[in-house]
C-alpha cells in the first residue's frame, strides 16, 4: 500500500518535550519582565541621586518631603506634650562637648545679655531676670543626630513659663533662637516650645554651665536632637515663618524631633 | 521528557526582588549615617580584631589621624579608588562616589528615612501574604525541621551521602527564611525606637536604651550581610533551574528521572 510505504521510513516519532518549549515562553517573558524592572530601578535611583533641590539647603526635594511626610505622621501618631524619660543623678555619664559654632572667642559672658524680639516691645534681659522664674531640674539623655548620646542633668527655667512672663505680641507659630553673633540658629515650632521639658537652661551636672557648653544660657530640649539645643543664646524671636535652621540648611530635618 | 512544576508564586518573586534593591539602599544609606559614629568592631580579650568599618572604607578627610597609610600595600587597579585611599569627596555624579561614605550624614539619613517605608511596606506585605496564601506552611519550621536543617548542611558540607527529602524548602531553608523575617521585624522596631526615642521610649528601654537599639539594629545589618552571602553561594550552588525558578515561577523535572527514581509511580499519563 502506498501509505504503509510512506509511513516505513519514519523512525518512532519522539513526543515533543512540550514542558521544555512552555519553559522557554515562560523564561522569555519573565526575563524581559525582569530586565525592564532592573533599568526602571537603575534610571529612578540615578535619577534620585543626580536630583536637585527646591530650596536653599543641600536636601534633594524628595528627600526633604520625605522628611516633612515624617514629621506629619509624626504629629499624627504622638503626643507633642510626651515626656521623655528622666532619670536619677547616678545615671549622669561624661559630657561629651561637641559643636562650636558660634562661640567665637570674642564674648564677655559679664556683659551679656538677652533680646527678645517680636514680643510687645523690645526686651533686653539680664541672667537675674530669667533666673527669677521657676527653676527646673532633671536628668535626661542627649543624642546626638551623629547617634551618640550622654546623660546629663539640666537646670533652668522652662521656656513656656518665660513665654508667659514675656509674651509675643501676638499668636506666633514659631520661635527662634540665634547666638550672638547670630552664626548659629534653630527653629521651633510651637508644640516644641511650650514643651514642659524644654529649658532655658543655665547649670548642667550641677555647676553653671561652662563656656564650651553655651554659658551663660542654652537650651535644653531632650525631646529634639542635639542639634536643636542651642548654646549661648543671644536672641529669642518669636515669629509667624519657621524660623532657619543652621543644620536644616545643610540638609538635616528641620523638625528633629524624638 | 519535562514537566513544569509551579514552583514560587507571582506575589513572591516581587516581594523578594523588590526587596533586594530596598535592603541594598538601607544598609548603604544605613553605613553614611554609621560613619558619624563608626564605633561597632569585634573584640578579643580588648584586642580589637576588625573595625567597622575600616578606616580604609571610611575614607575620611576631616579626621586628622585617618591619613592614608604609605606603608599599605598599593591599591589593585579594579578596586574603586574610595576603597583603598583617602581622599576629598568624589564629584557627586561619578559612579565611585557611592561608594565613598564618608562626610554624608544628611544625604544618608535622607534615604533612610524615605526608604524605611517602602521597606517595610513590602516586608508587611510578603508577611501579609504567605500567612494568607498558606505559603507559610511551607516556609515556618516545623517538627522536624532541626533535624532536616542539620542533615542538609553535613549534606552541603559533603559529610553525609544523601539530601534529606524536602517539600518546597529544606529544613535550613525553612530556618534561615523565617530568621530574616524575625531579623526584619527587630530591624523595624530597633529602628523606631532609634527614631523616635522620647515617642517609642518604651521600645527603646524594651530594647536596653539608645546606645543597645542602635547596638541591635546594626548587627541586624551585618546579619543581612551574613545571610545575603550564604544565599547566593547557595542559589549558585543549586543552579539554574532553581534561579530561573525565582524568576519564571517554574521549575522543569526531568519526569524519567523521576520514573526511575520511582518506578511505581504512575507515569505522567496527564501529559
Amino acid at each position: 500500500m502506498d501509505e504503509s510505504e510512506k509511513e516505513a521510513p519514519k523512525a518512532p516519532e519522539e513526543p515533543k518535550d512540550e514542558a521544555l518549549l512552555e519553559m522557554k515562553r515562560i523564561s522569555r517573558r519573565s526575563f524581559t519582565w525582569g530586565g525592564l524592572a532592573i533599568g526602571l530601578t537603575y534610571a529612578g535611583f540615578h535619577y534620585l541621586h543626580k536630583m536637585g533641590t527646591e530650596t536653599d539647603d543641600t536636601l534633594p526635594w524628595l528627600f526633604r518631603r520625605g522628611l516633612q511626610f515624617n514629621e506629619g505622621v509624626n504629629q499624627r501618631l504622638y503626643s507633642s506634650q510626651r515626656l521623655s524619660p528622666t532619670f536619677t543623678d547616678k545615671d549622669i555619664t561624661e559630657a561629651r562637648t561637641n559643636g562650636d559654632i558660634g562661640l567665637g572667642d570674642d564674648f564677655d559672658p559679664a556683659s551679656w545679655k538677652l533680646k527678645v524680639e517680636g514680643g510687645a516691645m523690645p526686651l533686653v534681659l539680664a541672667l537675674k531676670d530669667i533666673e527669677a522664674l521657676p527653676r527646673q531640674e532633671f536628668v535626661a539623655e542627649l543624642k546626638c543626630i551623629e547617634g551618640w548620646s550622654f546623660f546629663v542633668k539640666w537646670a533652668g527655667v522652662r521656656l513656656s513659663d518665660f513665654m508667659a512672663k514675656y509674651p509675643p505680641a501676638g499668636k506666633v507659630d514659631y520661635v527662634g533662637m540665634a547666638t550672638p553673633d547670630e552664626q548659629y540658629y534653630v527653629g521651633l515650632d510651637m508644640p516644641a516650645a511650650v514643651h514642659p521639658q524644654t529649658l532655658l537652661c543655665f547649670e548642667m551636672n550641677g555647676q553653671p554651665l561652662a563656656l564650651e557648653h553655651g554659658a551663660p544660657l542654652r537650651l535644653a530640649i531632650p525631646h529634639k536632637y542635639g542639634v536643636k539645643n542651642i548654646k549661648r543664646i543671644g536672641v529669642i524671636r518669636y515669629q509667624n515663618v519657621r524660623p532657619k535652621d543652621y543644620w536644616a540648611e545643610q540638609g538635616y530635618d528641620w523638625y528633629a524631633g524624638l | 521528557m519535562h514537566r513544569l512544576a509551579k514552583k514560587h508564586p507571582l506575589a513572591i518573586r516581587w516581594f523578594h526582588w523588590i526587596n533586594f534593591p530596598l535592603l541594598a539602599v538601607m544598609i548603604w544609606s544605613g553605613l553614611l549615617i554609621y560613619w558619624a559614629n563608626d564605633v561597632y568592631g569585634v573584640r578579643v580579650g580588648g584586642h580589637e580584631i576588625v573595625k567597622f568599618l575600616p578606616e580604609k572604607v571610611f575614607a575620611d578627610s576631616n579626621k586628622p589621624d585617618s591619613g592614608f597609610s604609605p606603608y599599605a600595600p598599593p591599591a589593585p587597579g579594579w578596586l574603586p579608588r574610595a576603597w583603598m585611599t583617602k581622599a576629598e569627596p568624589e564629584n557627586p555624579n561619578s559612579p565611585l562616589h557611592l561608594y565613598e561614605l564618608n562626610n554624608r550624614l544628611a544625604e544618608g539619613m535622607g534615604w533612610h528615612f524615605l526608604f524605611m517605608w517602602f521597606f517595610t511596606l513590602n516586608g508587611l506585605a510578603y508577611v501579609l501574604y504567605t500567612a494568607m496564601s498558606g505559603q507559610w506552611r511551607y516556609l515556618l519550621p516545623g517538627k522536624g525541621t532541626l533535624k532536616n536543617a542539620l542533615q542538609t548542611v553535613l549534606h552541603d558540607l559533603h559529610l553525609r551521602k544523601e539530601a534529606p527529602s524536602q517539600e518546597k524548602f529544606n529544613g535550613a531553608q525553612q530556618i534561615a527564611y523565617t530568621m530574616i523575617i524575625v531579623m526584619g521585624i527587630g530591624s523595624v522596631l530597633t529602628g523606631i525606637a532609634i527614631y523616635k526615642p522620647t515617642q517609642a521610649s518604651w521600645l527603646l528601654s524594651l530594647f536596653g536604651g539608645y546606645g543597645a537599639a542602635r547596638f541591635i539594629h546594626f548587627w541586624l545589618m551585618m546579619g543581612y550581610v551574613g545571610f545575603f552571602l550564604v544565599h547566593v553561594a547557595q542559589v549558585i550552588r543549586a543552579g539554574w533551574n532553581n534561579f530561573r525558578a525565582m524568576i519564571t515561577g517554574y521549575e522543569l523535572v526531568n519526569v524519567q528521572a523521576a520514573q526511575e527514581l520511582f518506578p511505581t509511580a504512575t507515569p505522567g499519563a496527564s501529559e
